[in-house]
C-alpha cells in the first residue's frame, strides 16, 4: 500500500503526523461517506419536485396563462386566451395583505420577547403561545376564521388573509426571535454606553444587525402561506373570476385552483394545475431574489 | 445625608495626607465620590464597601486579580450594571456632586456624560463614519458639515484619522483589532463625554497597538477624566496617576458555603502603590507573589 511505502520511505527521526491507522481513520471515512449519502438523499425529493413541476408546468406557462381568465375545467389548455389570471391576482392580494398584517406584528412581538420582555411572565406566555400556534394545523386556522369572521361577514379575500396571517405570525415571531438572540450583546452595550435609549438601541443597532435573518424568516413564512390551500377553502370560497376587491366577495388563489383543477379528471385542467404550481414556485423564487437584493443593501457593512 | 458627606470628605483626605503628594501634583476636582459602595448580582455580593474619590483629568487604574470586582465597580460608574438583571448598587456614588443612582437620574443621561470602552472592540456593523456619528446623532446633532467635523475631530483624537480618512464609507468591521479599538474610543469621544471608562481596552491587542492606545490616553487626559481597568500592571504604572488595588476577600465561616467578595485594598498615587505599598496584599500582588 502507498501509505506503507510512505511510512517506510520516511527519514528517521521525522514524526508521523497522519491520523493513526485503524478504527479512528476508518470511522472518519465511514462518517464522511454517510454524510455525503445523507446529502444526496436530501437532494432527491428536492430535485424531483422541481424537475416534475417544471417539466409538466413549463408547457402551460405563457403571458396569456398568467393573465387570462379561468375557463370551465373541461376546456383544453390555452382555450380562447384562458389561463390562471384571477388566481394570480388573488394569491398576490391575499398573501400580500396577510404579510402586511403578520410581519410587522410578528417582528414587534419578537422584539418585545427578546428586547423588552426579558424573563417576564407576559414574555414567556407570548413565546409559549406562538410555539403552540406553530403546531396548529392550517385547516384549523381556516375553520377558526370561518367561525369568527366568515359566518358574520361572508366569504372574502380578507378572511383568507386573516387565516394566512394567523399561520405566518408564529413563524415570523420565532425566526425573528432567533435572529435577535444572535445579535451580540456587546453591540447593545456599545450603544447604551453612548447614552442611547432602549428604543434607539433596538432600532439602530439590534434590528439592522439582524435584518438579514429576519427577512429570510419572513419570506419563508410568506412562501409557506402562499402555498396553503386548506385555510383558503373555508374563507375565500374559490371562484373562477377575478376579484380585485380584497374586502368583499368570494375570491380565488393559485393554491386553491391547483387543488380544484388537479382533482378534476380533465386533461386541460390537469395541465392548468401544473402551470399554477410552477407559477407559485416562481412567485416564491422571485420574492426570495428581491428580498436578497434588499437585504444585501442593509447588510453591506456586516462583513 | 449632610453629615455623611462630611464623613466622606474626611475619610478621603486622610490617605492623601498620610502618603504625601508628589511635589507639584495637585489633585484636581473630584469627579466620582464613592461611599461604601457594594454591588450585588442577585444575592451575590460582588464588591463590598468600596470608598474612593476619582479626580478630574487624571488616569485612575483599577488593578487586581480576576473576580475582585474591578470591572463591576467600573461598570457601576456609568450604570452599565443596570443592564444586568438582578444587579443592584448599595451605598452612594456621587458624580460631580450629583447622586448617580438617585431616583431622578436617568441612565441615558449618565452615559452621555460618562462613556465606556469595552474589553473587546465592538464596532457597529455600519460604516466607519456612521460608527463615529452614531453618538452625536442620538444626541440630536444633524447636519452634514457639523457631523463631518465631529467625525474628523474624534478620529484625530483617537489617532486613527490618517489610517481611515480615505475609507470612511467602508465597514467598521473591516478594521484590525487595534484600529477597531481606536474606532471605539473615537466613537466614545465623539459625544464629548466628561469621563471615559475603559475596561481592559488593550487585553486583546499586541504591544504596538497597546502602545498607541496608551499614548492616546495621555494625549486626551487633559480633556477627559479616564478610569481604566487593567490586568497589566506595567500598563498601570505607565499610564495612570492613581491606582486602586482590589482583591478578593474570602469569608469561610464553618458550616457555611464559601462566600467571596471583592474589596478595595489600597488606593493611592500609582508610584506609591507600586514602590511603597502599605498593605502587604498589595505588596504581594505588585511584586508578583500573588494573583
Amino acid at each position: 500500500m502507498a501509505s506503507a511505502t510512505a511510512r517506510h520511505g520516511r527519514q528517521p527521526g521525522v514524526p508521523d503526523l497522519r491520523e493513526p491507522a485503524g478504527w479512528r481513520r476508518g470511522k472518519n471515512q465511514l462518517m464522511t461517506a454517510l454524510m455525503v449519502l445523507a446529502f444526496l438523499i436530501v437532494l432527491v425529493p428536492l430535485v424531483l419536485v422541481l424537475y416534475l413541476v417544471i417539466q409538466k408546468g413549463a408547457q402551460a406557462i405563457s403571458w396569456q396563462f398568467l393573465t387570462g381568465s379561468i375557463p370551465p375545467n373541461v376546456m383544453p389548455l390555452g382555450f380562447n386566451g384562458s389561463g390562471m389570471g384571477p388566481a394570480v391576482v388573488g394569491t398576490l392580494e391575499i398573501t400580500g395583505f396577510a404579510a402586511l398584517m403578520a410581519i410587522p406584528l410578528g417582528v414587534l412581538g419578537a422584539v418585545y420577547i427578546n428586547e423588552y420582555g426579558g424573563r417576564s411572565v407576559l414574555s414567556k406566555v407570548i413565546s409559549f403561545m406562538s410555539d403552540v400556534m406553530t403546531g396548529v394545523p392550517s385547516v384549523v386556522m381556516g375553520l377558526f376564521i370561518y367561525t369568527i369572521w366568515v359566518l358574520h361577514f361572508g366569504y372574502s379575500g380578507l378572511a383568507g388573509s386573516f387565516a394566512l396571517a394567523c399561520l405566518m405570525l408564529p413563524i415570523v415571531i420565532r425566526s425573528t426571535y432567533e435572529m435577535l438572540r444572535l445579535v451580540p450583546d456587546n453591540l447593545r452595550q456599545g450603544s447604551y454606553a453612548l447614552g442611547a435609549t432602549k428604543s434607539r438601541v433596538t432600532l439602530t443597532v439590534v434590528l439592522p444587525a439582524a435584518v438579514g435573518g429576519i427577512v429570510s424568516g419572513c419570506l419563508l413564512a410568506v412562501a409557506r402561506a402562499a402555498g396553503e390551500t386548506a385555510p383558503l377553502l373555508f374563507t375565500i370560497l374559490t371562484v373562477e373570476t377575478t376579484n380585485t376587491n380584497l374586502f368583499s366577495g368570494a375570491n380565488t388563489a393559485l393554491s386553491a385552483q391547483i387543488f380544484a383543477n388537479a382533482t378534476s379528471p380533465y386533461v386541460g385542467a390537469e395541465a392548468r394545475a401544473w402551470g399554477a404550481a410552477l407559477t407559485l414556485i416562481v412567485i416564491a423564487f422571485v420574492l426570495m431574489i428581491v428580498a436578497r437584493i434588499i437585504t444585501a443593501r442593509f447588510t453591506r457593512y456586516s462583513r | 445625608m449632610e453629615q455623611r458627606e462630611n464623613e466622606i470628605t474626611a475619610k478621603v483626605t486622610v490617605p492623601e495626607t498620610a502618603t504625601g503628594r508628589r511635589p507639584g501634583s495637585q489633585a484636581g476636582p473630584t469627579v466620582f465620590d464613592l461611599d461604601k459602595v457594594s454591588v450585588y448580582y442577585g444575592a451575590f455580593r460582588a464588591v463590598t464597601d468600596v470608598s474612593m474619590t476619582i479626580h478630574e483629568n487624571e488616569i485612575t487604574a483599577f488593578i487586581g486579580p480576576s473576580g475582585c470586582g474591578k470591572t463591576t465597580v467600573l461598570r457601576s460608574l456609568n450604570r452599565m450594571n443596570d443592564l444586568i438583571p438582578g444587579a443592584r448598587v448599595d451605598g452612594k456614588i456621587r458624580y460631580r456632586g450629583a447622586g448617580l443612582y438617585d431616583v431622578q437620574a436617568s441612565p441615558t443621561a449618565v452615559r452621555r456624560r460618562i462613556g465606556m470602552v469595552f474589553q473587546k472592540a465592538n464596532p457597529f456593523p455600519k460604516s466607519i463614519y456612521d460608527n463615529i456619528a452614531y453618538g452625536p446623532r442620538i444626541n440630536g446633532i444633524r447636519g452634514k458639515s457639523r457631523l463631518d467635523e465631529i467625525v474628523e475631530t474624534a478620529l484625530r483624537q483617537a489617532a486613527l484619522w490618517d489610517e481611515v480618512k480615505d475609507r470612511l464609507g467602508k465597514s467598521g468591521l473591516g478594521l484590525s483589532g487595534g484600529q477597531a479599538q481606536r474606532l471605539c474610543i473615537a466613537r466614545t469621544l465623539a459625544v464629548e463625554p466628561d469621563v471615559v471608562l475603559m475596561d481592559e481596552p488593550c487585553s486583546a491587542l499586541d504591544p504596538i497597538a497597546t502602545g498607541r492606545i496608551e499614548d492616546l490616553m495621555q494625549e486626551i487626559k487633559s480633556k477627559f477624566t479616564i478610569v481604566i481597568v487593567t490586568h497589566n500592571m506595567q500598563q498601570a504604572t505607565r499610564v495612570s496617576d492613581r491606582t486602586a488595588f482590589f482583591s478578593v476577600l474570602r469569608n469561610e465561616k464553618p458550616g457555611q458555603s464559601d462566600t467571596r467578595t471583592g474589596v478595595l485594598v489600597e488606593y493611592d498615587r500609582t508610584a506609591n502603590i507600586f514602590d511603597n505599598p502599605k498593605d502587604e496584599r498589595t505588596q504581594a500582588y505588585v511584586t508578583g507573589r500573588m494573583g
